[in-house]
C-alpha cells in the first residue's frame, strides 16, 4: 500500500488503514523528529494560498522545512501573480512543474478538488471556504489516538457553534467511520448541527447522537470535549447572546467532576470559550494538539511524496 | 367535465404534479411548435388529487431524465393509431452532470468555468437531492 501520488482533499478519501499509516509515521516523528530531518532533501512544497491564513501556511512550511525540504508560494492571491479569471485547472497545471507537492487554500468550496483533477503532483487541501480543512481533522484524530491509544469506542462532545463550524463537521464525519463512536452535541438551538449532516450520519453509519443545550449536563460522561468558538454575529439577537454566552464557556469549575482522562480539545485560536485557568489542567491538550498538527503534516507530505521514511538511528 | 379529443399519434405526459404542467410545457418549448398540443391543468386524479397532463400530437423526443428531475411520478405514454403502444417511466439518475448548477453560491463550480460538478443522488426521502462533487452541498432540481 502506498500513498505516493495521492491527494488529500477530504479525510474520507483515505481508508482507515491509510489514515493509520499517516498516524503511525507521525507517532514515530513525534518520538524522534531529528531522525526525519533530511528525508525531503531536494523536494519543494508549493503553498498556494488564495486567501491569507498565516497559521495554516506556517504550519505547512514548518513541516516541510523540518524534513529538509524547501517551500515556495504565495500567501494572498490579491497580491500575487495568480491572474484573476484564470481557471484553477490552468493555474495548477502550470504550478505543478514548480513544486513536488502543493497545499492549496481557497475561499471557494471544492477548489482543491478541482485542482486535484488537473494536477500532476499531489494536492493537499489547506482549507476551502466553509467546507473542509482535512489536516485539522487529521490533527484532531492523531491527538485522540495518541492520548486514548485508539479511535474506537469514543464518546466525543462538541460544544459551541455546530452549525457553521467546519472543523466539527469534518471531525464528526471522520469519527463516524470508527466503531463505537458516540457524539454529544452541545449548542444553542440556532447553532445545531445542520439536519442534512445529521441525516447523512444516521443513514450511513447508524451512529449514536445526543443533543443538548447544556454543557454541564453531559461534561462528566464524555471521553473528549471538543470546544469551538461561538461568534456573536451568529446569534439572532443580542438578548439570546447575552443569555447563552457563558453557557458555552469552559471554566475550571465546570471541569471538576469530569473524567480524569477526558481530553479538552480546541482547533485554536480561542477567544474566551476556554478560560485561561483551564490551561494547566492535565485534561487540556489543545496546545499539544497544535503541536501534533506539524507532525501530521510532516507525515502526510512525506507519504504523498513517497520519500523513504524508513530511517533508523545508526 | 371538460373533454379534449384524444390524439392519434404522439405522446401524453401524465401524472404531472399540479402546477408543474406549465413549467414542463415551457421547458419543452411547446409554445414554439407547429403541431397540436394540449396542456390540461388541475385534472382530478385518484393518486394525486389534482394533476396536469400534456398531450402532444407528434412523437417528439422527451428527455426522461430531465422529467425525472422535475417530477419523478410522471409517466409518458406513446400513442400510435389511437392506442397506447408504450408506457415509460421517468429516469431518476444516480449521477448527473451538466443539467443543473450547484445552488451553493460559495461553490467553486459557480465561479470557475472549468468546473462542471458531478452530482450524486443523495436520498429520496420524499424529495430528490443531489450532492455536489465539489462542495458536497445538496441541490434539488427546480424549474
Ligand atoms: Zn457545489
Amino acid at each position: 500500500m502506498s500513498l505516493k501520488g495521492k491527494h488529500m482533499i477530504d479525510p474520507n478519501d483515505f481508508s482507515l488503514s491509510e489514515l493509520d499509516e499517516v498516524f503511525d509515521l507521525a507517532d514515530r516523528m513525534v518520538d524522534d523528529r531529528d531522525l526525519y530531518g533530511s528525508i525531503c532533501n531536494g523536494r519543494i512544497l508549493g503553498t498556494l494560498f488564495y486567501e491569507p491564513s498565516t497559521r495554516t501556511r506556517l504550519s505547512f512550511e514548518s513541516a516541510m522545512l523540518r524534513m529538509g525540504g524547501k517551500v515556495l508560494g504565495f500567501s494572498d492571491a490579491a497580491t500575487s501573480s495568480v491572474s484573476k479569471g484564470e481557471s484553477i485547472a490552468d493555474t495548477i497545471r502550470v504550478l505543478s512543474s514548480y513544486a513536488d507537492v502543493v497545499v492549496m487554500r481557497h475561499p471557494k468550496e471544492g477548489a482543491p478538488r478541482l485542482a486535484s483533477e488537473y494536477s500532476f503532483i499531489p494536492v493537499i487541501n489547506g482549507g476551502d471556504g466553509g467546507h473542509q480543512h482535512p489536516t485539522q481533522t487529521l490533527t484532531d484524530l492523531l491527538t485522540i489516538r495518541r492520548y486514548k491509544g485508539t479511535l474506537e469506542n469514543q464518546t466525543i462532545a462538541f460544544c459551541g457553534d455546530l452549525k457553521f463550524g467546519r472543523t466539527v463537521h469534518s471531525l464528526i464525519s471522520a469519527m463516524s467511520y470508527y466503531k463505537g463512536s458516540k457524539f454529544v452535541l452541545i449548542s444553542p438551538a440556532e447553532l445545531r448541527l445542520p439536519e442534512h449532516l445529521k441525516y447523512g450520519l444516521l443513514e450511513k453509519h447508524n451512529v449514536d447522537i445526543y443533543e443538548t443545550e447544556n454543557l454541564e449536563e453531559v461534561i462528566n460522561q464524555v471521553d473528549v470535549l471538543y470546544m469551538t468558538r461561538i461568534q456573536k454575529e451568529r446569534f439572532f439577537n443580542e438578548a439570546d447572546y447575552m443569555r447563552l454566552k457563558d453557557s458555552y464557556i469552559l471554566s475550571k469549575s465546570k471541569l471538576k467532576d469530569s473524567r480524569e482522562d477526558m481530553l479538552v480539545m480546541h482547533p485554536l485560536p480561542r477567544v474566551n470559550e476556554i478560560s485561561y485557568d483551564v490551561d494547566d489542567d492535565k485534561r487540556a491538550v489543545y496546545f499539544k494538539q497544535a503541536e501534533f498538527g506539524i507532525y501530521v503534516r510532516m507525515a502526510l507530505i512525506a507519504l504523498l511524496l513517497g520519500v523513504n521514511v524508513n530511517v533508523n538511528r545508526k | 367535465m371538460l373533454t379534449v379529443n384524444s390524439i392519434n399519434c404522439g405522446i401524453v405526459i401524465d401524472h404531472i404534479t399540479a402546477g408543474n404542467g406549465i413549467k414542463i410545457f415551457e421547458k419543452l418549448k411547446l409554445d414554439e411548435v407547429i403541431f397540436p398540443v394540449v396542456l390540461l391543468i388541475n385534472v382530478p386524479s385518484n393518486k394525486l388529487g389534482r394533476k396536469d397532463i400534456i398531450k402532444i400530437e407528434n412523437k417528439i423526443d422527451v428527455d426522461l431524465t430531465m422529467l425525472g428531475l422535475i417530477d419523478p411520478d410522471i409517466t409518458v405514454n406513446i400513442i400510435e393509431d389511437d392506442k397506447i403502444v408504450n408506457k415509460m417511466n421517468t429516469i431518476i439518475p444516480k449521477e448527473v452532470q451538466g443539467l443543473f448548477k450547484c445552488k451553493n453560491p460559495r461553490c467553486v463550480s459557480n465561479s470557475d468555468d472549468y468546473a462542471t460538478p458531478k452530482f450524486r443522488l443523495a436520498h429520496s426521502n420524499g424529495k430528490i437531492f443531489y450532492r455536489c462533487g465539489y462542495c458536497e452541498e445538496l441541490t434539488s432540481y427546480t424549474i
